[in-house]
C-alpha cells in the first residue's frame, strides 16, 4: 500500500492537543511524523485545504443486529453507514437474536465483522445469560473471545444483588460495565417522557425517575466494589447532577450523551411520529440543557449513537407498537456540531474530543488520536458544507431517523481505516 | 362559515366556532330523531366503515344508529373478526377497506395517535371513536352539548370531572372543549389518578371533593377501572368510594340546578350511587341520545355537508 499524505488539513487531535494547519503522513496503515522525499513522491495525496483532519470517530454504542436481525442491519452495512459518518471503530450492543452471551456468538459477529466491516467492529457481552438479569454470563470466556466491556443494554439488571456481583466478578476481567439505566417497574409500558406532553398526548409515560434510581444504583455500587460503570444514554437533567456529584468524589464511573437527546425534546412527539420513539426517551428543554452542561463540565464524558436501526414496516405502526430507536451513525457529527458548536459555543476540538478519545478511553481502545505509532484512522470533513440527508439512500439498511430529509452543515469526504480509503466523496471505496 | 375538515381526530385541534358549528347541526338532526320516519337521505349510496379494534358497546351503537339514520351502508368490524389477529397491520388493514370502496372510517383503537396515523394514510375521512387515552372527541362533543342544552351558554359555568383523568380520553376532550368554550373545569380525583401536569391543559386540579364540588353546576363521573386497583393507583374500590364515590349528601354540596354526567358505562355503588344515577338530575341517559345526533352532525360534515344545508332543511329533507 502506498503512503497517503494528507495536505493542509486543519489538523485537530485534542488527545495531543494538536489543533492547526499542516499534513498528516501514513505508511503501513500507522500515522509517522514525516515521510522522506522519495516516499513523499510515491505518496497518494489527497488535498484537504479547507477540510478538518481528525481521528476517525468512536462510537461506543451501535446496534449493528448481526446474528439474528439481518432484515434491519447486518455488520457490513452498519460498518458502512458507520465510514459514511467518519467513524473507524465502534462497539456493537449484544442485544442479538441469539443475544451475545457466549463465546461462540462473540466468534461469530468477530468473523462477520473480519469478512465484512469496513471500519472497526468491536463486540460487548452480555452481563447476564439471556439478557435475562437472572444469571452471570461467562464473563471469563466472553473477555477470552474478544468483548471490550459487559452491558444488557436495552435489558437494565434489576436486581441490586446480581449488579453488585457482576461489578465484583467484572472488575476481576478488568472489564467495564455498561448500564442502560431503566427501572423496569417504573416504566412498565411507557412510551415516552412523563410529563405535560405525555398528559397531552394520552401516552404512557418514563419518568426520569426511573433513569435517576439506577444511575443512583450504579453510583453507589461502583463506589462500593471498585468497578467501572458505564452510563449509557444520559437523558435526565437530575441524572446529570448525582453524575456529576458522584464524580467529584472520585467515584470510577462514565457516562455519555446521544445526539438526539442534545438536540430533541419530547415536543417532537405531537405527531406521534415513530421515527422520534426511543429508550430513553426524549425528554424536556431543561433536560437537553443539562446534558449540554453536563457534557461541557465533564460530567458527561463522550457522545454515542445508539445506532438503532428497524426497518420501515417496524417502525410504520401505531406508536404504542412501534419499536424503540433511531440512526444516528450518518448524522452524528453533524448534529453534533450544529448543537454544541453552532447553538452552544462549543470548541470545535472539544466536540471531537467527545466524539473521539473519550469514548476510546472510556473502554480503553486504541483509538481517537493521530499521534505518530497510532494506526491511521482518520476522518476529514467539511465544517461548513450544508447537505440534504436522505436516510432512504443512505448507506444504513433502515432508514428511520428524525433528520431524514433535513439540511444538516458539516459533512464527512473521507474516512481512512488503517491508512486505508473506505469512505470518499459520498462512496465506500473498498 | 363553511365545514372544511374531512377527519374528526381531536378537539384539540378543533377551533371554538367549529365545535359550535357541530353542534348547531346537531340541534338540527336531533329534531330529525323525534320523527316517525327517522331516517334522512343526506350520506344514501355512501359506505362507512365502524373499525372498533377495542371494545365498545354505546360508542359503536351510536355511531352505527347515525349512520343508518343518514342512510349511509354501514359495516362494523370488531377487533376479533379483523386481520389485526392474524398479524395484518393497521396500514395494511385500513388500506384494504378503502379499497373495499369505504367512503369513511369510524375507528375506536387502545393506541394513542391512530386515528392521526390512519388519516396520514387514506384520502378517506377518518372519525376518531377514542384512541386510546387520548381522545374521544365526539364523547366530548355531545357531553358539552348537554350541557348546553341545560345550562346554556358555557362560559364562566362551573364543571367538575371527577374519577379516573389519567387515563381518559373522555376527560381529555372534554377538557379541550370546556375550556375553549370558557367554562371553568375542575378535575377531582385521586392525586394518583389525576396528576399535576393536567394544570398545563389550563384546569384545576383538586383532590378536596367538598370544595371542588361547592357550586358546581356539572359534575362528570368517570367510570372506575377495577385494573387501576391492581396497578397501584388506589387501595381498594371501598376506598376510593368512601373518598371520591358521588352519594346524596356530597351531592348536596353541588349548586342546587348542576347536573350529573356521566360517560358509561357506570359502576353503580362505586362512583356513583344509584339513586343518583338514576335520580332527577342525571342527564346519563340524554348524553346518550344526544350521542346520536353529535354523530350525526359529525358524519355528515366530515363527508362534506355544509352546516347552513341542514340549517335551512335544503339537504336533509
Amino acid at each position: 500500500m502506498p503512503s497517503l499524505w494528507i495536505r493542509s488539513a486543519r489538523v485537530i487531535d485534542p488527545a495531543a492537543k494538536r489543533n492547526g494547519v499542516g499534513d498528516l503522513f501514513i505508511t503501513d496503515g500507522r500515522l509517522v511524523p514525516s515521510l522522506s522525499a522519495a516516499a513523499k513522491k510515491a505518496a497518494t495525496v489527497i488535498d484537504a485545504k479547507g477540510l478538518v483532519a481528525c481521528p476517525g470517530l468512536v462510537d461506543i454504542h451501535v446496534h449493528f443486529r448481526e446474528p439474528g436481525q439481518t432484515h434491519k442491519e447486518t455488520i457490513g452495512t452498519g460498518s458502512r453507514a458507520a465510514a459514511a459518518g467518519g467513524f473507524t471503530t465502534v462497539v456493537c450492543m449484544p442485544n442479538t437474536a441469539p443475544v451475545a452471551d457466549n463465546a461462540g456468538t462473540i466468534q461469530f459477529i468477530n468473523d462477520a465483522a473480519r469478512r465484512d466491516a469496513v471500519i472497526k467492529v468491536l463486540p460487548t457481552g452480555c452481563i447476564t445469560v439471556g439478557m435475562k438479569g437472572t444469571h452471570l454470563a461467562p464473563f471469563g470466556s466472553l473477555k477470552r473471545a474478544g468483548i471490550v466491556a459487559l452491558t444488557d443494554d436495552g435489558d437494565c439488571v434489576q436486581s441490586n444483588e446480581l449488579m453488585r456481583r457482576a461489578c465484583e466478578y467484572a472488575k476481576m476481567f478488568n472489564l467495564p460495565i455498561m448500564d442502560h439505566c431503566q427501572d423496569a417497574a417504573l416504566t412498565q409500558g411507557s412510551v415516552m417522557n412523563e410529563g405535560t406532553v405525555s398528559t397531552r398526548l394520552g401516552l404512557r409515560g418514563w419518568p426520569h425517575a426511573a433513569e435517576d434510581i439506577i444511575v443512583a444504583r450504579n453510583v453507589i455500587l461502583s463506589e462500593y466494589t471498585g468497578a467501572h460503570i458505564h452510563l449509557q444514554h444520559i437523558s435526565s437533567r437530575y441524572s446529570v447532577g448525582i453524575i456529576r456529584r458522584a464524580k467529584s468524589r472520585g467515584v470510577k464511573i462514565t457516562a455519555e450523551a446521544t445526539p438526539h437527546h442534545l438536540a430533541l425534546t419530547e415536543e417532537s412527539l405531537a405527531t406521534y411520529d415513530t421515527n422520534f420513539k426511543m429508550n430513553p426517551p426524549l425528554r424536556t428543554e431543561a433536560d437537553r440543557r443539562a446534558l449540554i452542561a453536563g457534557l461541557r463540565d465533564g460530567t458527561l464524558d463522550c457522545i454515542s449513537t445508539d445506532h438503532a436501526p428497524h426497518t420501515d414496516y417496524e417502525k410504520d405502526k401505531e406508536f404504542d407498537y412501534a419499536p424503540n430507536g433511531i440512526l444516528g451513525l450518518e448524522t452524528s457529527l453533524a448534529v453534533s456540531l450544529d448543537v454544541l458548536v453552532r447553538r452552544s459555543k462549543f470548541q470545535l476540538s472539544q466536540v471531537i474530543d467527545l466524539l473521539t478519545h473519550r469514548g476510546a478511553r472510556i473502554l480503553g481502545l486504541p483509538a481517537g488520536t493521530l499521534a505518530a505509532g497510532a494506526a491511521a484512522d482518520v476522518c476529514l470533513f467539511d465544517p461548513n458544507e450544508t447537505w440534504t440527508y436522505d436516510a432512504k439512500t443512505g448507506f444504513s439498511k433502515s432508514s428511520n431517523s428524525p433528520w431524514h430529509g433535513q439540511k444538516l452543515t458539516g459533512r464527512v469526504k473521507t474516512t481512512i481505516v488503517d491508512g486505508r480509503v473506505v469512505f470518499a466523496n459520498g462512496q465506500i471505496t473498498v | 362559515m363553511p365545514w372544511t375538515r374531512q377527519h374528526l381526530l381531536t378537539l384539540e385541534e378543533l377551533s371554538l366556532a367549529e365545535i359550535e358549528q357541530i353542534h348547531a347541526t346537531a340541534v338540527a338532526f336531533k329534531r330529525t330523531l323525534g320523527r316517525s320516519v327517522k331516517k334522512v337521505p343526506a350520506l344514501r349510496g355512501k359506505t362507512i366503515v365502524n373499525l372498533f379494534l377495542e371494545p365498545s358497546t354505546r360508542t359503536r351503537m351510536a355511531f352505527d344508529m347515525a349512520a343508518k339514520r343518514l342512510s349511509a351502508d354501514v359495516i362494523s368490524l370488531d377487533g376479533s373478526s379483523s386481520s389485526t389477529t392474524k398479524g395484518e397491520t393497521l396500514r395494511d388493514t385500513v388500506q384494504n377497506i378503502q379499497a373495499l370502496q369505504a367512503d369513511m372510517i369510524v375507528i375506536r383503537h387502545a393506541a394513542a395517535g391512530s386515528p392521526l396515523y390512519l388519516s396520514k394514510i387514506l384520502h378517506i375521512p377518518v372519525i376518531n371513536a377514542g384512541d386510546g387515552a387520548h381522545e374521544h372527541p365526539t364523547q366530548g362533543l355531545l357531553d358539552t352539548f348537554t350541557m348546553k342544552e341545560h345550562l346554556g351558554k358555557l362560559k364562566g359555568r362551573k364543571v367538575v370531572i371527577l374519577g379516573d383523568i389519567l387515563f381518559s380520553r373522555v376527560a381529555r376532550s372534554n377538557i379541550h372543549a370546556l375550556t375553549k368554550m370558557g367554562a371553568a373545569v375542575t378535575l377531582v380525583g385521586p392525586s394518583t389518578l389525576v396528576p399535576h401536569w393536567f394544570t398545563d391543559l389550563g384546569v384545576k386540579v383538586s383532590h378536596d371533593l367538598k370544595s371542588a364540588l361547592a357550586d358546581a353546576e356539572v359534575v362528570m363521573l368517570l367510570r372506575i377501572q377495577h385494573e387501576r386497583q391492581a396497578s397501584g393507583h388506589f387501595p381498594s374500590l371501598g376506598e376510593y368510594t368512601s373518598m371520591f364515590g358521588l352519594n346524596k349528601t356530597r351531592a348536596s354540596w353541588l349548586n342546587p340546578k348542576a347536573i350529573i354526567m356521566h360517560p358509561g358505562p357506570i359502576n353503580r355503588g362505586v362512583e356513583i350511587d344509584s339513586e343518583l344515577a338514576d335520580g332527577e338530575r342525571s342527564v346519563i341517559l340524554e348524553q346518550v341520545t344526544n350521542g346520536i345526533a353529535i354523530r350525526m352532525a359529525v358524519l355528515y360534515l366530515c363527508s362534506g355537508g355544509q352546516p347552513e344545508n341542514v340549517y335551512s332543511g335544503a339537504d336533509p329533507r
